[in-house]
């Protein structure tokens, strides 16, 4: 990894390694979480995300290397580690035969609420996670989004600093997404450091403040979006022309080693490592020529070109797509 | 959804103290939880109610006069009967504890800062309450049928003590096997504890059966425990059967409760 080494982790992985008989899971990953960060964990299916989350909530125990939670070893302090951390888990975690405030009262209780306090918590994040109508329905009843939404209302009843999200938001539409992305930024705005694993570049590139790339049980990448972006190729930008006599011009008069001319499309691009004073260039460049374009654009790399570049294959969501 | 007020706790808290109140909350609230859970298992709740009370008809008018004429059997019958449906609804248990493990809940609990096995005796002591309420039932359609006991209230006592015993025991045993088998796996083990009470003092004296069963039958738990409890509700003979009554219930329990314990907090991860 190529981060620096941040002054207060509050998750730190060293050397974790775990097979399941012959089957390798993890090899050896190495990260730190910083206080309050969003941190994604993002990789395809089967490349150790569940697994790693396991590990440091306590649920399975490493073959090798260790892990520590808030400064607490997470299987020699299990129980000091639990009582800081909340996992939601890819299964929403909700008890299908009691009602969304049945589920909340009673893990309410679990945290070590007394019978009032789990009662006025419940009520608070009902109306948080806009459950309110439906908490007297059994939870089995609800619909996908609903239940993420009361799985993460259970994970803040004791108001945890460390939350961990396994893929959080597979299999939601898109409005339950964006809602449970709004939830996720207000915790962090708060203070709250999140781990989350997700196969959805998007989410990531949305939410986290540092994204590392798992594939096969490795990290073979960990950065800020915008570094891993930067890692493959820089932004460009591009002119999009109205005629090929204009595109044919233009094609002769801008210079540079890096120029993509489309023709099909009367594209032409350009490299650019400063967008802005690039555009102004161009726009220049242009008017002199009294060149007249139809559209200018500025592309930038996305964490599916990133994906594609390290680990040589598309993610599950773009080949899917 | 978008307002949150979250204060974070800013540094680590200590670990939790693991005292033994906190051990009693944590279970009943696991109680409640699978009171509830029973309650609303609609399904499920009324076979191990009604089934008890199917059986005891039928032995008492299908079978009965064919095993004894003379109209006595089923006061010979009701204990065997009473430790077939606790031994059933005992079992139901293996199958609950599957279901629940197969859920993200057991993960979530299993994250979390509580007493170790409480799931677990959530899972017992509704299974305790189940079974109270099967058995008054079907008790009470005995004496409708002409069930007579001669019981005082201090044996009536005894009697459900030894038979709460017997549940609590084989409760545990069917967590430990919830635990490590599938919801379909742990369904046979009901139709086990159907069987174990056929081949026992429970519903034909011993002797009337071939070598090898009356030997398995007087060596296997149900025998001297239906024994003990005709012998407290009926006033027949004990002949020292009391002993290894609770004798196998309590090693059966203590067996039950420590695979069960150590399975949970051993499983790992689904």
């Amino acid at each position: 990894m190529a981060t620096s080494a941040p002054p207060d982790p509050v998750i730190e992985v060293v050397g974790i390694e775990k097979s399941y008989g012959a089957v390798t899971v993890l090899e050896g990953i190495d990260l730190q979480v910083e206080r309050g960060e969003i941190f994604a964990l993002l990789g395809p299916n089967g490349a150790g995300k569940t697994t790693l989350v396991h590990i440091l909530t306590t649920l399975v125990e490493a073959d090798a290397g260790r892990a520590s939670v808030g400064g607490f070893d997470v299987v020699d302090h299990a129980a000091a580690v639990r009582s800081i951390i909340s996992l939601t888990g890819q299964s929403a975690a909700v008890d299908e035969f009691l009602t969304g405030e049945e589920n909340l009262r009673m893990m309410g209780r679990l945290v070590h609420l007394g019978r009032a306090d789990a009662r006025l918590r419940a009520a608070e994040l009902l109306a948080q996670f806009d459950l309110v109508d439906a908490a007297g329905r059994r939870a089995g009843t609800y619909s996908g989004g609903m239940r993420r939404r009361l799985d993460l209302a259970i994970s803040l009843l004791s108001r945890p600093p460390v939350i961990f999200l396994d893929e959080p938001t597979t299999g939601l539409d898109p409005r339950s997404r964006q809602a449970l992305w709004n939830v996720v930024r207000a915790l962090a705005a708060e203070g709250v450091t999140i781990f989350l694993t997700t196969q959805y570049l998007e989410e990531a590139d949305q939410l986290a403040d540092r994204i590392a790339v798992i594939d096969g049980g490795r990290i073979i990448a960990a950065g800020t979006a915008d570094q891993l972006k930067q890692g493959v190729s820089g932004a460009r930008v591009e002119l999009t022309f109205g005629d090929p006599v204009s595109f044919e011009r233009a094609v002769a008069v801008v210079g540079g080693a890096d120029v993509q001319a489309d023709a099909e499309r009367l594209a032409l691009s350009v490299s650019a490592e400063q967008t802005v004073a690039a555009v102004k260039d161009l726009l220049d460049l242009m008017e002199h020529h009294a060149i007249p374009i139809e559209g200018i654009a500025i592309i930038r790399p996305t964490l599916d070109d990133v994906f594609l570049a390290i680990t040589g294959h598309p993610t599950t969501e773009a080949a899917a797509a | 959804m978008t307002t949150i007020t979250t204060p974070v706790t800013a540094t680590p808290v200590a670990p939790p103290s693991r005292s033994l109140a906190r051990g009693l909350i944590d279970s009943q609230v696991m109680t409640a939880r699978e009171i509830r859970r029973s309650l609303r298992s609609i399904d499920a709740l009324l076979t191990s109610l009604m089934l008890p009370v199917v059986i005891l008809t039928m032995f008492v008018f299908v079978f009965g006069g064919a095993i004894s004429s003379d109209g006595h059997y089923i006061n010979y019958v009701v204990p065997g009967i009473i430790l077939l449906c606790a031994g059933f609804g005992s079992a139901a248990t293996a199958v609950s504890v599957a279901q629940d493990m197969t859920t993200g809940t057991i993960d979530r609990f299993r994250t979390m800062p509580i007493f170790g096995s409480s799931v677990l005796v959530g899972h017992v002591t509704a299974s305790v309450a189940r079974n109270l309420v099967a058995g008054t039932i079907v008790i009470g359609f005995a004496l409708l049928y002409g069930f007579r006991p001669t019981a005082s209230a201090g044996q009536w006592l005894l009697a459900i003590a030894l038979v709460v015993l017997f549940v609590l025991a084989f409760t545990w045993v069917a967590c430990a096997l919830g635990l490590v088998v599938g919801p379909e796996a742990a369904n046979g083990l009901t139709f086990l504890m159907i069987f174990l009470p056929y081949v026992s003092s429970g519903f034909v004296p011993t002797a009337t059966m071939p070598g090898l069963l009356q030997a398995f039958a007087a060596h296997q738990p149900i025998t001297p425990i239906v024994e003990t409890l005709r012998g407290l509700l009926l006033g027949t003979p004990m002949d020292g059967t009391a002993g290894p009554a609770v004798a196998w219930c309590a090693g059966i329990l203590v067996v039950g409760y420590v695979a069960a314990a150590r399975l949970y907090t051993r499983r790992r991860a689904g």
